[in-house]
Formats: structure tokens, C-alpha cells, sequence
């Protein structure tokens, strides 16, 4: 199944949650924040949310800014 | 605590226009002479003050502030200049950038470097319309479960000068979902208001554009969102390169000063830090106090008559 992460198309095996995704992409889960097709997905949420062919999902952090 | 609100007033002699938050935040001792002017009638009156010592608190978005220097976190050359800045600089609030995860499985937070007691302010930097910055804050809360949001819009990538138009149409999306939204916008009285209007706590003008660091641009500009909006919060955003560009600028009534550049490209940020924070403060104090009228030409300051001749 192609999605589209961060802007990189990835292929990932079919039938998988957001928490599986940020598990299979070594993705750390504290202080980090996840939409899905431009919808912010709760943290708790993670699991209950499916992820289907081209989904864009963007997975942020911080980094240093003024 | 004795409160006047009224925003002329008199002290020692100088008529100073002072802001409420004046009267809450400066230390006046006992037996203080105070003239206080209430609209056009004028009440003289010795203010009895007892062991109430104020401090000049900063206070913003319902908190209270001992540091009005705000700064980034960008651009240092490692974490170790970093730390020492923040340390040096007082600042209790320091912003930091949303930005997209790494694929590469690398795990480090950049928010472990940070001193774990400041306050973090994320940015929505890097947002070319409102609801990219509509996006970017709505993620920064659930990452950091913080409503307070600098709203940054973008309009050109060269002088990154803001889009004023879209940041406050951004600003009123993010207000009404509940956020503490300080934005940053031109130097412009009218685009002030409005964001004020909107529901911001507070207004962010540039002083120059980000990392230019070309000091106050505009002082009348400055001087006018000031005059004109006395109880306005007003942060002065960008442009500050040397501790003197932030004197002026909060010896023009900024309330406090957001800055990244200047003390992370210094050659010694920790040092650079450590005399903005006395800059910010000294401009304050001349703030407060009122500066004396400029004059053509001079005003001796020693007695003429009775010199020998």
C-alpha cells in the first residue's frame, strides 16, 4: 500500500493503524503530533485510526526556531 | 497596593504617561509625592504606601513573567552555546520551530536540550498562508498540549515579511479554538488593532525583518501602536541586532522583546544573551521613568549665576 509520509512516498503493508505506522518507521512518540489527511489524529486515537492507499500523513516534532 | 488607572501621571514633577500595569508593577516607596491627573482634573495627593513592594512583572495571556526578553532557539552553533544563552538571558519563554519527523528512525528530541523551567512557545515559521498556520499550531498543542501559539505568516521568502492579511484571518480561526496566539505582524497601528480585536493577548511588531538584525526600523511606527494602545501587550519581534536596538526599543514602550538571531550568530551567545537581558531591562527602566524633552539647543546643568567671572 503506497502512502505518502513527511512528504516521501513509502510503501507499507496493508492494514495497518497510525501507532503500527509510527512502531514500523521507528518514529518517536513522545512530544510528536500526527495528522492525517490534514486532520490532526489524537494520541490516543492512534490505534483506532486505520490508514488507507495514498493517505498523507504528516508526523512532526521541534526542532530550533525564533 | 494603591491603584490608579488612570494613564497621565505626574511623578516628581515629570508628567509621564504610564500604562495601568504602571501602577501594579513599579515599587513605590512610602511617602512617594505623587500629582495624579484624573482626566482634566488634576488630584494631588501623597501616596501612603506601607510595606507593599512591587515588582515590574510582564504579565501575558494570563501569566506572569519576571523576564520581558523572549527568545528563539535556532541557529546556535551547538546545544552547549544554546543552554549558556537561555541561561544568561533570563528569559523564561523560549519559541522553538514545528517541523516534519526525519524518516531515518533517528529518535534525539530537540526539546531535551532545553532547560525543562522555561515555558516552550512554538512557531508555525515556514507557513506561507493561514491554514498552513492553522495546521501547524492545531499540531504544536497536541504535541506539546500547550495553547500558546506565535503565529507566524509568511507573505515573501526573501524579506519574510509578514502576510498580514493572513495572519489575521489565522488568528481568528486560532482564537476562536481557544489558543493564546501572539502574532507577528508588520509595525502597523491599524493591522494591531484588528489582531487585538480578533482576541490576541498581545501584538508582535517587527522591528526589522527576521535575522536582519537592523534594529528598529520604524520608531514612529513604534510610538504610535504605543501611544495609541496604552494597555496593549506589545512585543517587539525580530530585526534586534545589538543590545542597544533593544533599549530603544522598549524605551518606545515594547513591553518586551522576542529575539533569536542576534544572539545566536553572536560569537559569544552567552555573553550576547547576558547583555540583552540588561538592554531589555535598562530600556524598561527609561520607559518607566520618562525620558527628559530632547532640546535644540543646551540646558546647563550647573548654575550659571554665581560663577566667578
Amino acid at each position: 500500500m503506497k502512502i505518502i509520509i513527511n512528504g516521501e512516498t513509502r510503501e507499507v503493508p496493508g492494514e495497518m493503524d497510525l501507532g503500527e505506522l509510527l512502531e514500523l518507521l521507528s518514529m518517536p512518540t513522545e512530544r510528536v503530533a500526527v495528522e492525517l489527511n490534514r486532520r490532526v489524529v489524537r494520541r490516543a486515537e492512534w490505534t483506532a485510526e486505520k490508514i488507507s492507499e495514498d493517505d498523507q500523513i504528516e508526523i512532526i516534532h521541534f526542532v530550533g526556531g525564533g | 497596593m494603591c491603584r490608579i488607572d488612570k494613564k497621565h501621571v505626574r511623578v516628581a514633577g515629570r508628567l509621564v504617561r504610564a500604562r495601568i500595569s504602571f501602577w501594579e508593577s513599579n515599587p513605590v516607596d512610602s511617602g512617594y509625592k505623587l500629582n495624579m491627573c484624573r482626566r482634566t482634573k488634576f488630584v494631588r495627593g501623597k501616596l501612603n504606601m506601607s510595606d507593599h513592594k512591587v515588582e515590574d512583572k510582564f504579565l501575558l495571556g494570563g501569566k506572569e513573567f519576571g523576564s520581558r526578553l523572549i527568545i528563539g532557539t535556532g541557529k546556535y552553533r551547538n546545544y552547549e552555546e544554546m543552554r549558556a544563552a537561555h541561561e544568561a538571558s533570563g528569559a523564561e519563554m523560549v519559541t522553538v520551530a514545528v517541523n516534519r519527523v526525519p524518516l531515518d528512525g533517528k529518535t534525539e528530541s530537540f526539546l531535551d536540550h532545553l532547560n525543562p523551567e522555561m515555558q516552550i512557545l512554538p512557531n508555525t515559521a515556514g507557513c506561507y498562508d493561514a491554514d498552513h498556520a492553522i495546521r501547524t499550531a492545531r499540531l504544536a498543542r497536541e504535541a506539546l498540549g500547550t495553547d500558546w501559539i506565535k503565529l507566524e505568516v509568511i507573505g515573501d521568502p526573501v524579506t519574510l515579511l509578514p502576510d498580514n492579511e493572513q495572519t489575521l484571518a489565522a488568528a481568528k480561526t486560532l482564537v476562536s479554538e481557544g489558543f493564546i496566539v501572539l502574532p507577528y505582524f508588520s509595525d502597523d497601528l491599524i493591522m494591531a488593532k484588528k489582531l487585538l480585536d480578533a482576541g490576541c493577548p498581545a501584538v508582535m511588531p517587527l522591528a526589522a525583518p527576521i535575522g536582519s538584525g537592523m534594529g528598529v526600523q520604524n520608531p514612529s511606527n513604534l510610538r504610535i501602536i504605543r501611544e495609541q494602545l496604552p494597555d496593549a501587550v506589545i512585543i517587539v519581534d525580530a530585526g534586534v541586532g545589538v543590545p542597544s536596538d533593544a533599549a530603544v526599543a522598549m524605551e518606545l514602550g515594547a513591553d518586551a522583546i522576542l529575539m533569536n538571531t542576534a544572539i545566536a550568530e553572536s560569537a559569544d551567545p552567552a555573553r550576547m544573551a547576558e547583555g540583552m537581558n540588561l538592554a531589555v531591562r535598562a530600556g524598561r527602566m527609561a520607559y518607566l521613568s520618562g525620558r527628559m524633552p530632547k532640546r535644540l539647543y543646551a540646558s546647563a546643568s550647573s548654575p550659571i549665576e554665581g560663577a566667578i567671572r
